[in-house]
């Protein structure tokens, strides 16, 4: 185990390379430069251009920027926005919360949801009721994110007003973030209803961002639980006289959860790296929509540290995916 | 005694009670967030309604709704004959905004006017670089720098500038944001704890609005200033829920979950000019869009082809599939709110027989053309590529083939100012002060080419008019000078002028004393809601 922890980490500083030699190519390849996207339509005088350039340190040949932002990375310094000027990983450290708490309320539901139904359709298969649940998976996996979450809006928020429309919590409640999990937040604040305001904020979100890891997961589930059904020693099993719930919930599914973590790990990794249309529909303060934005201004320091600590936290949800096998399937113990 | 005390404690939270029912809160669904909250380091519009319009105010401000200026922080002022200097008499007793995170001991005085502009123009001001990337780029793009000879305290409540040469615009200038004026107290105190980028991040003015917190992307709560000096506003509590998205800010405000929204898309209007719930202001945007002939370039540097093909084109088509109706066909390159508007200036008639004959006779035949297309939606042209497809069929009737080229935003801006551009491209402004010279001069004067002058187009008549009517502080003589300026440019057609496009800002109907400004910003002194 710990030599399997050890290799891991080792892993880490090559690809931390890797990730950091391609963010800082890739958004430097791409035309136009900050200074002048800060102007927009008015255009900056180029002596004036050049002397900010300078004071930005972009004037400098490319490989001397990139060691000398790697030598600030190693000291914990992800540098600032160009266009905020404030910390990057102050930045990070105040909107990645949102999407962290967004991104487990959605896999959670994927989960809770999908799994469920997956198992049922796998056992059921060939009823209407596989049929139903693949192909409400289908449509979940094709609907366009901005008109499913504008539908739940219009009909949740305006229609019947059981939800709010945007944001993470009521405008009238006003508290400083402690951990910037709004749940934990609008709890520890004590005020009244903040809470229940906070909860019925993630609702249209949630499913929103979880609609697609929920029909991911649930056609994983079902086609993974059919291949362990066929197998011989489930037909033993059977055949032994088992109950068909312990044969299904202990003997099968415990082995056809192996792809489907794998599918969850993928699909939490891809959530981590912020929701940008779900996060623009329902002004969701996370880092998706950050990313984006940056990008369009070519905020060149945060495309660099954002990419680099949405790479680090996709590289330690894979290392937990690898361990859940263990706890899965003793084979794979490391 | 038991009862005394219960009695009070009763009192004391009936009277909580009361205030906080009686704590009037008006929610602004915004379309963005603000890159910081120095308005003199950022030039967006989204940045100034959430700063300078809430937190500073100005020597001079723009009166509501209108570009005339009107006294701010100075009550009065006095220019020299030779319009070089002008001296600045500071309103008495203006109180700075006493905030959580900084508590100012005296009022507003010269000093604080003199540090606003200083820290722009001085390169050797410790705040001319207080971040790295700091440019005071709407100060330098208005030509501060070299403008201003120096600004000077004459004594506590008047201020000097003088200026290298006489500017006309200049009094307007001073209402922009740029020119918001910053305490030098909490200046001078962020420099000696070595938190400069504080000023930046949590401001303090004399504005309306007093600045509490900003939750990144998402809420910036402001209250009333309680000192501010034309009074207390009503809205005790002004709250920004920043919203991207245009039809979501729709929905929020039908929900009531906000009571004013910017920006919406053109087919939500009518859905909101009809919900009984909610009212739609609107007026002509202080815009225009064009489409920008290069002049250096052949056959295009012939003013009867530019004419020409300005015939061939169909604008008052392009208005309605591009703007939905909401915008009025461009016949000048100012919009007809601004004064020394020409309207005594015929329009180029759309008429493609004509235009081909026209072309005929210029020598120019099978003409082959680009024209550029903007790949983001601008207040001013809100369907670039649309409009382009347009143009491109209107001029294939009269036998020039267009090809349509984008780039991305940024490569665009910085392509299609080249001298050497191939091709037409559409483009736009937005007026940042009122005065016909931030269009007239800045997009078409000479020495824009090859800059802010997309046509690349130095017309010695017209450059010598707007440059005469800089000088002068005269109205009347100015105008005439920018009509004679507006007759030329119609002669010359260096631009196909397309649109003024018109803004709109729903509202719930409960709200009152909401004016929309010119400019495009947002304000909200003075605004008001019913409960």
């Amino acid at each position: 185990m710990l030599r399997f922890l050890i290799g891991r980490l080792a892993i880490l500083i090559p690809t931390f390379i890797g990730v950091s030699l391609i963010a800082f190519s890739f958004i430097r390849l791409l035309p136009g430069d900050p200074v002048m996207l800060m102007s927009g339509e008015r255009v900056m005088a180029p002596e004036r251009h050049a002397e900010v350039m300078h004071d930005l340190g972009l004037d400098r040949p490319v490989y001397v920027q990139y060691l000398d932002y790697l030598s600030n990375v190693v000291q914990g310094d992800l540098g600032a926005s160009i266009v905020t000027k404030r910390p990057v990983l102050q930045e990070f450290g105040t909107l990645f919360p949102a999407t962290l708490e967004l991104s487990l309320c959605a896999i959670l539901f994927a989960i809770v949801l999908g799994i469920p139904a997956g198992i049922f359709a796998a056992v059921k298969r060939g009823t209407w009721f596989d049929q139903s649940v693949m192909g409400v998976a289908l449509v979940g996996y094709s609907m366009p994110i901005f008109w499913w979450g504008l539908l739940l809006i219009v009909l949740f928020s305006n229609t019947l007003h059981w939800t709010p429309v945007s944001g993470r919590i009521g405008l009238m409640y006003f508290f400083k973030p402690v951990t910037g999990f709004m749940l934990i937040d609008s709890l520890l604040s004590g005020q009244p209803g903040a809470f229940k305001s906070a909860a019925s904020s993630l609702i249209l979100p949630t499913i929103v961002l979880g609609t697609i890891p929920l029909a991911v997961i649930a056609r994983q589930t079902r086609s993974a639980m059919l291949e362990v059904l066929g197998e011989d020693y489930v037909r033993t099993a059977r055949s032994k006289g088992l109950a068909p719930l312990r044969v299904v919930g202990l003997h099968a599914l415990r082995n056809a959860m192996i792809p489907v973590v794998t599918s969850i790990g993928l699909q939490v990794g891809v959530l981590l790296g912020g929701a940008i249309l779900t996060e623009t529909i329902f002004s969701w303060p996370g880092i998706g929509k950050w990313m984006v934005d940056a990008v369009f201004k070519r905020d060149y320091t945060v495309v660099q540290g954002g990419l680099l600590l949405i790479a680090g936290i996709i590289m330690v949800v894979n290392l937990i995916v690898d361990l859940m096998y263990g706890l899965i399937n003793p084979r794979i113990r490391h | 005694m038991k009862k005394m005390s219960v009695l009070l404690a009763a009192t004391v939270l009936a009277s909580a009670m009361a205030s906080a029912a009686w704590s009037k809160t008006l929610v602004y669904c915004s379309e963005g967030s603000p890159e910081g909250f120095d308005p003199g380091i950022y030039t967006a519009g989204t940045t100034f309604d959430a700063s300078s319009r809430t937190v500073y105010s100005r020597l001079v401000e723009f009166q509501h709704g209108k570009t005339e200026i009107e006294p701010g922080l100075a009550e009065s002022w006095t220019v020299s004959d030779d319009g070089t200097v002008y001296t600045f008499k500071l309103r008495p007793g203006v109180k700075f905004q006493a905030t959580e995170f900084f508590t100012p001991s005296r009022d507003l005085n010269a000093d604080d006017v003199v540090f606003s502009f200083e820290r722009q123009l001085k390169a050797d001001s410790p705040w001319a670089k207080y971040v790295a990337g700091v440019s005071y780029e709407y100060a330098a793009g208005m030509g501060f720098p070299d403008l201003i000879k120096s600004v000077e305290k004459v004594d506590d409540l008047t201020v000097k500038f003088t200026l290298n040469h006489p500017e006309a615009p200049f009094l307007a200038d001073l209402a922009m944001d740029f020119a918001s004026v910053l305490s030098k107290e909490y200046a001078d105190k962020l420099q000696a704890d070595g938190k400069m980028e504080q000023m930046n991040q949590m401001p303090l003015g004399t504005g309306p609005y007093t600045f509490v917190a900003y939750q990144p992307d998402a809420v910036i709560r402001y209250k009333a200033n309680e000192t501010y000096f034309k009074g207390k506003e009503k809205i005790d509590d002004l709250v920004f829920a920043i919203t991207p998205d245009a039809s979501v800010r729709a929905q929020k405000l039908k929900a009531g979950e906000c009571h004013i929204m910017p920006y919406p898309n053109a087919a939500d209007i009518k859905d909101l000019q009809t919900d009984s719930n909610l009212k739609v202001l609107e007026q002509p945007g202080l815009n225009v869009s064009y489409l920008a002939y290069n002049t250096l370039q052949a056959p295009f540097d012939k003013a009867e082809v530019r004419k020409a093909l300005n015939m061939a084109i169909n604008k008052q088509a392009i208005v309605e599939a591009v703007f939905q109706g909401a915008g009025q066909v461009a016949k000048n390159p100012i919009p007809p709110t601004m004064w020394s508007y020409n309207d005594a200036i015929k329009d180029d008639a759309y008429n493609p027989t004509e235009a081909k004959a026209m072309l005929e006779k210029a020598g120019v035949k099978d003409l082959s053309m680009k024209i550029w297309a903007m790949p983001v939606s601008r207040p001013y042209m809100l369907n670039a590529r649309r409009a382009a497809e347009l143009m491109q069929a209107d001029l294939a009737k009269v036998g020039v083939k267009v090809d349509i080229v984008t780039h991305e935003w940024a490569e665009y801006l910085k392509l299609s100012k080249d001298k050497a551009r191939d091709g037409a491209a559409i483009l736009g402004w937005t007026g940042d002060n009122g005065d016909p010279d931030n269009f007239l001069d800045t997009l078409l004067g000479c020495e824009a080419v090859g800059g802010n002058n997309r046509a690349q187009w130095c017309n010695k008549e017209f450059d010598d008019l707007v440059k005469k009517a800089k000088k002068t502080a005269d109205v009347a003589e100015r105008t005439k000078l920018y009509e004679q300026a507006q007759v030329v440019f119609k002669k010359e057609a260096p631009w196909a002028t397309i649109d003024h496009s018109t803004e709109f800002v729903p509202m719930s109907a409960k709200v009152s004393g909401f004016v929309q400004d010119p400019v495009g910003v947002h304000r909200f002194d003075g605004v008001d809601i019913a409960e």
